[in-house]
């Protein structure tokens, strides 16, 4: 954890430089769109959260690593359908392409919330931290859903 | 170039009586042809050797037999609580295919059945089930009762450690499975399955069928 926040210390120091613009808003070059988690149920296992990043920019950015005050570890995973056998594997730094999207959803990519203090419950809100290797960090709000939703706009 | 213009004309012509040919001897397409009887979407019960006989635990931590669910269509889905993405999709899409079968919704059992039973104790399954909808119920068991449960039913599923590598045997771990929906017969004979990612809405409509086919509550198979 130490190691991994010094890395991300020495990245953005590495990249404040010639970063691409960022941020939540609309208007921004990379902005980060409809997140929503999953309630976790119990403590005792993994909550995931979704969203959609969007880059504007005319270079490809890459989400490095994610972190937040609601879990001890968070990750990008992937669901990986081989014939009707479903693994769910890391999926590594996360390339949005120049003028395209990541888009993270049920069934593919999704940030697991690992080492959970406590439950992640249905109603409350946590902060969740993008970190890019070219591009200035985003720190979003994420709304948590019940355990049964399917998309952002299901409660 | 005019060469070649004749070539292909050639050919052309070759083909095309070719093709008539065929026509004439194979009569029309298949799809052209009526009364045609529309496709079987269930295997005939015991047909099929998915299912059977599994003794486990539910999520009361009392024992249960395949033969205690007789009486009542079932669907039978396998998977873990610890599972952050696939398992929670499946459930809220069961949980939702219930919401939509309305009042024909009490003529299924549904049965979501661990394949992490060291880490899914009854309560924990309890907890889970309850989360998505009351009428799930969690089934668990020995490692030995689920390992068998799920032979029975050609459900693969492997430890896999959170690096995505082989597990290790120390450590957190995700389980990769199969993620089949089954809907099997009143005794608990294979009747079809659904593919993760199936529609709650194809799910509904399939089992309003089944439900017709193979009857409501009570009685045999």
């Amino acid at each position: 954890m130490t190691v991994r926040t010094h890395l991300i210390g020495l990245l953005s120091l590495f990249v404040s430089a010639f970063a691409i613009p960022a941020g939540g808003q609309d208007g921004a070059t990379i902005s980060v769109h409809q997140p929503w988690a999953r309630a976790s149920i119990l403590a005792s296992r993994p909550a995931a959260a979704y969203l959609t990043i969007l880059n504007k920019d005319d270079r490809p950015v890459t989400l490095v690593a994610l972190e937040t005050p609601a879990a001890g570890r968070a990750e990008v995973h992937q669901t990986i359908k081989q014939g009707d056998f479903m693994k769910m594997v890391p999926a590594g730094p996360i390339e949005v392409p120049a003028g395209g999207s990541v888009h993270m959803e049920p069934g593919g990519y999704h940030v697991m919330l690992m080492d959970l203090e406590r439950p992640i419950e249905k109603g409350e809100t946590f902060t969740l931290t993008l970190h890019f290797a070219n591009a200035s960090p985003i720190a979003i709000s994420v709304p948590v859903l019940g355990p049964g939703a399917r998309g952002p706009e299901d409660d | 170039m005019r060469v070649v213009r004749g070539f292909l004309a050639a050919v052309a012509l070759a083909l095309a009586v070719a093709l008539g040919a065929a026509y004439v001897m194979r009569g029309p397409a298949p799809g052209l042809m009526v009364n045609q009887p529309l496709q079987e979407i269930f295997a005939k019960p015991g047909s099929v050797p998915i299912g059977g006989q599994f003794s486990l635990v539910d999520d009361m931590g009392q024992p249960v037999t395949n033969d205690d669910f007789a009486g009542k269509l079932r669907l039978v889905f396998f998977g873990f609580t610890n599972c952050p993405d696939i398992c929670p999709t499946t459930l809220a899409e069961i949980a939702r295919t219930i919401e939509l079968l309305k009042d024909d919704a009490d003529a299924m059992t549904y049965l979501f059945v661990s394949l992490d039973p060291e880490r899914d104790t009854p309560a924990v399954m309890a907890e889970y089930v309850k989360a998505f909808d009351e009428r799930i119920r969690g089934l668990t068991g020995t490692v030995d009762q689920v390992d068998a449960m799920a032979d029975t039913y050609r459900v693969a599923y492997e430890k896999v450690g959170m690096d995505g590598e082989a597990y290790q045997g120390s450590g957190d771990y995700l389980v990769s499975h199969q993620g089949n929906t089954y809907l099997m017969s009143k005794s608990g004979e294979y009747l079809t399955h659904f593919s993760y990612g199936t529609a709650p809405e194809e799910m509904a409509e399939t089992i309003r069928e089944a439900i017709a086919r193979f009857g409501g509550a009570g009685g045999a198979t």
